[in-house]
């Protein structure tokens, strides 16, 4: 079902604040359609597990409403709630056994014990986990415990499924997997979902929009495509990935085909701006390292045609990891540039000290408006 | 603007969104406050009662003036003190010997230390009367000395320091057992000697422990009831006693409510101070798991001190049981030791109405008092709502008010509309519920601030209500610390006397009653008869629960209770 959040705003008591309070989310405002898949991206403390805590009803909000599938449930307690969630400690009850922890939620809606058992056995099979149904939580690895916290969760049919951090607490590897299964599950069941996280990678994978947070506020809501190439901000752009800033003057805004200025003189193309940059004022380029070509200072590589010029420099260090180099150059711009390579073998290895000469497309660089915070 | 009351209301609102919880928040708070805090607020009314409605400090003054009183003020407090320091001295010793050195017979120690705590607290009065009386076994029987003066200081002194030592082993034992014996191999290898180690690092590090141990001890003595009724003697006045006589003697009523301020005054500061020491004794607690040391900090020669030191002290504790022990079978202690089961003919055939009094009263007590303080600890960490501290400082504080100021403050809150209770069953019981609930609430609430919130969210999730994630989720995680609430409940229930003997009556009595009695006539036989089956009783009933946890949390069940 559908989701709606309506100028929520959460205030908490924090007697050592000035003020006494702590505004942790201010005048939040969220459609998340049926079955849409949505991720609360920020840094901790942004306010994202506070928001997702009051879809569920653990919290309530200062101000504004929460709507589920066109029923405003403000005041209706987490019980009451027709959500699932999935936390981050797992939580796993650690009196029962799989079985009946993933059971517990249909048992309290009372239903039949046959009925009981055979979702819960397909739940499990679904999930991997069928021939773990009489272990006790401290006999499971931590990707076991996430599959039991995610069956027990789904078994419900619950009109949206929560998700905080769920995969925090698993390594590099199980996190990868995990994700991919998130999105399998998600899409097989098409149950509205919420997901909280402030690994940008996760975000990116398991969602169809992602809502950038920082301090309580919205910064951007959009597809992870948006997100990434399309940022609203200068927090959003430094927030996802890395990313190369130029301060410039608008000379021309057009469709796709704005002119920009930098400070030594050069120009450079960009086919994209956020809103708030205006003709004439000053903004931001952002191109990201790996939108930025490396070549040898006479500019010969023919891979470049079609590219443009974006500095020359000299090659302050290499990071050679394999797949990819970075690298740090030095354009004289006070702050290095990053550029990575990711084909080093055809592209050429450059060595500290060599000169280089960086290029860029137009359709990969975005225009940002300064003072945005 | 949104303000602190504002945050109140929304808790409020919260909380009535369940109605159960709201029901049991109300119910918790509402006999808090009945039973614990209008006695106390009665014993203070009738303390400043001056006659015809008036308030006044006139009982005070009357009391400042009485010589014997002054010196009873003086007494309690001196007695606390040296009982304190002496039988956290021993304590440390026996918890150093115990867990640090590692000198043989180091569980027998433990069990010897332990004893006392699960007796009534007036055993070891008993037992030095019978040892050191005017007929005693070893004054009397070994070395024909009439009248040898044991009642007054030298008397009452010996009987609580064994009767207290136990508690400061127990706190000490887990102070030095939470320290890491690494600290104490890496000042060695700095090049410390072993008498440097022990008074440069295990001391100062132990410091906060010792320190609230004493603090702790000095409430205890204070508040000691029977030990002094029996052994002070008149010569000797102390505080509680005085309290309880100026009521049960004299009927003067404000006289032994003014006492028992006095009484409590001490008691709380002393009991808040040790709470402050031990909310801020952080660095004395490990990380990670204990560690085996390496290096032994004791040399041979002082593990031999400790050891006899250690083995003197368990040969007074035992000879105090040995002693109840042959009592209760010899035929006129004192004169005539020849076996006999008179004693406990009497106290199965005449006397059993006070075993069978104090079973049903501690047996029902028990439960109720469990559960109330599992859920207290629920309240109390898991809930957000308005006067949580309040609901959580109330139920402490039985833990520093002397039974003698509860007792006094139950006959005089109950004696009267609007709750009349004296003399039924009923006034026993709350007394019992609402004193013996914190040793529950306390390892409730230490087991609950290691679970994960969130495993009790999830039952909210899932759709379960307060109730069922309380019986269902809480509950059966915390079990460990119920049976530990019900074990303390028993055993103090089966061993009260300082409140427990202004609440009894001819139709409830209870069995240590009955044993303060039979000695002040000098039947020391039925005392001891009867001290001996309490013993047994409470014995069989941890042993019980023992069987229990053992039988649900296989073999490291039994090591879950604190006792």
């Amino acid at each position: 079902m559908s989701v709606r959040l309506i100028g929520i705003t959460k205030e908490f008591q924090d007697p050592e604040r000035e003020g006494g309070k702590l505004l942790a989310v201010r005048d939040f405002n969220l459609e998340i359609g049926e079955g849409e898949f949505v991720t609360l991206l920020g840094p901790s403390g942004c306010g994202k597990t506070t928001t997702l805590r009051m879809v569920a009803g653990f919290e309530m909000p200062t101000s504004g409403e929460v709507w589920i599938g066109g029923r405003n449930v403000s005041n209706d307690p987490p019980n009451k709630r027709d959500t699932s969630m999935v936390f981050q400690s797992y939580a796993i009850f650690p009196h029962m056994s799989v079985e009946q922890n993933v059971g517990f939620g249909l048992e309290l809606k009372g239903r039949p014990r046959e009925e009981i058992n055979r979702e819960v056995k397909q739940i499990m099979e679904v999930m991997g986990i069928a021939e773990l149904a009489h272990r006790r939580p401290d006999q499971l690895s931590g990707g076991q415990q996430q599959r039991v916290a995610l069956a027990r969760a789904i078994v419900n049919k619950p009109s949206v499924l929560l998700f905080d951090e769920p995969l925090s607490n698993l390594d590099a590897k199980l996190r990868e997997q995990m994700r991919l299964e998130i999105r399998r599950i998600q899409q097989s069941f098409r149950i509205t979902s919420v997901y909280v996280t402030h690994d940008q990678a996760e975000a990116m994978t398991v969602s169809d929009r992602i809502v950038v947070m920082n301090r309580g506020r919205m910064m951007q809501v959009g597809t992870p495509f948006e997100i990434y190439s399309r940022p609203a901000n200068r927090f959003v752009a430094d927030f996802i990935g890395r990313v190369n800033l130029l301060p410039v003057r608008v000379e021309r805004l057009a469709e796709e085909n704005n002119l920009v200025r930098g400070e030594d003189g050069s120009t450079f193309q960009a086919v994209s701006a956020a809103p708030g940059v205006r003709e004439g004022g000053q903004a931001l380029l952002m191109v990201r390292p790996e939108s930025l070509s490396v070549s040898g200072a006479e500019g010969d590589a023919a891979s470049d045609t079609g590219k443009l010029v974006f500095a020359r420099g000299v090659i302050d260090k290499t990071v050679y990891l394999g797949a990819t180099v970075e690298y740090e150059i030095d354009a004289g711009l006070g702050k290095p540039l990053l550029a990575v390579s990711h084909d080093p073998v055809d592209a050429g290895f450059w060595r500290t000290g060599d000169r280089v000469t960086l290029r860029y497309s137009p359709r990969a660089a975005h225009l940002l408006p300064v003072d945005s915070d | 603007m949104r303000s602190y009351g504002s945050q109140a209301a929304a808790d409020l609102r919260r909380a009535a969104r369940d109605p159960v919880l709201l029901a049991v928040l109300l119910l918790v708070t509402g006999s808090l406050i009945v039973f614990v805090l209008y006695p106390l607020f009665s014993v203070g009314a009738a303390s400043l009662d001056v006659g015809g409605g008036k308030l006044g400090l006139r009982v005070y003054r009357e009391v400042a003036q009485s010589a014997y009183l002054r010196k009873a003020f003086f007494n309690s407090l001196m007695m606390s003190t040296l009982t304190a320091v002496i039988g956290t001295f021993i304590g440390f010793v026996f918890a150093f010997a115990v867990t640090r050195a590692r000198v043989p017979l180091a569980r027998f120690f433990n069990t010897i230390a332990v004893i006392p705590i699960v007796s009534p607290p007036f055993i070891g009065a008993l037992a030095i009367i019978m040892l050191f009386g005017n007929n005693g076994l070893i004054t009397w029987n070994l070395l024909r000395i009439q009248n040898f003066p044991i009642y007054g200081f030298n008397g009452l002194l010996l009987a609580q320091v064994v009767t207290f030592f136990p508690v400061a082993y127990l706190t000490l034992k887990g102070v030095l057992e939470s320290m890491n014996p690494i600290l104490e191999d890496a000042a060695m290898d700095l090049g410390g000697t072993r008498w440097k180690v022990f008074r440069k690092v295990t001391l100062p590090l132990a410091f906060p422990g010792i320190a609230g141990s004493v603090l702790l001890l000095f409430v205890e003595t204070l508040a000691d009831f029977g030990n002094p009724l029996i052994l002070a003697g008149s010569k000797f006045p102390v505080l509680s006693v005085q309290a309880y006589l100026q009521i049960v003697g004299m009927y003067d009523l404000p006289k032994g409510a003014a006492i028992s301020v006095l009484l409590l005054v001490p008691s709380l500061l002393a009991f808040y101070l040790q709470r402050w020491l031990v909310s801020r004794r952080r660095y004395t607690t490990v990380t990670g798991k204990p560690q085996q040391s390496t290096t032994q900090i004791v040399s041979p020669g002082a593990r031999i001190a400790l050891l006899v030191f250690c083995l003197i002290i368990s040969l007074l504790v035992a000879l105090i049981y040995f002693s109840i022990v042959v009592g209760a079978f010899a035929k006129v202690w004192g004169f005539d030791h020849r076996p006999t089961l008179e004693h406990f003919k009497f106290v199965f055939g005449v006397g059993f109405k006070a075993v069978r009094d104090t079973l049903i009263i501690a047996g029902s007590a028990t439960p109720f008092a469990g559960l109330l303080g599992m859920i207290i600890a629920y309240l109390v960490m898991r809930v957000r709502f308005p006067g949580r501290r309040f609901v959580e400082s109330v139920s402490m504080l039985s833990f520093a008010v002397p039974g003698t100021v509860i007792g006094i403050g139950y006959i005089l809150a109950f004696n009267h509309k609007p709750l009349v209770l004296t003399g039924t069953l009923a006034i026993l019981l709350l007394n019992f519920i609402f004193r013996y609930i914190p040793v529950g609430i306390e390892s409730g609430k230490a087991i609950l601030s290691s679970i994960d919130p969130s495993i009790e969210e999830a039952a909210v999730n899932l759709g379960a209500d307060s109730r069922k994630t309380f019986g269902k989720i809480t509950l059966p995680m915390i079990l460990p610390a119920f049976f530990s609430g019900l074990v303390f409940a028993f055993v103090r229930g089966m061993t009260a006397v300082s409140a427990a003997i202004f609440l009894v009556s001819s139709r409830w009595n209870l069995m240590t009653v009955h044993i303060m009695a039979q000695v002040e006539s000098g039947n020391l036989g039925a005392a001891a008869a009867y001290s001996l089956l309490l013993v047994l009783i409470v014995a069989m009933a941890i042993a019980l629960i023992r069987l229990v946890l053992k039988a649900q949390y296989g073999k490291f069940g039994g090591s879950m209770l604190h006792f």
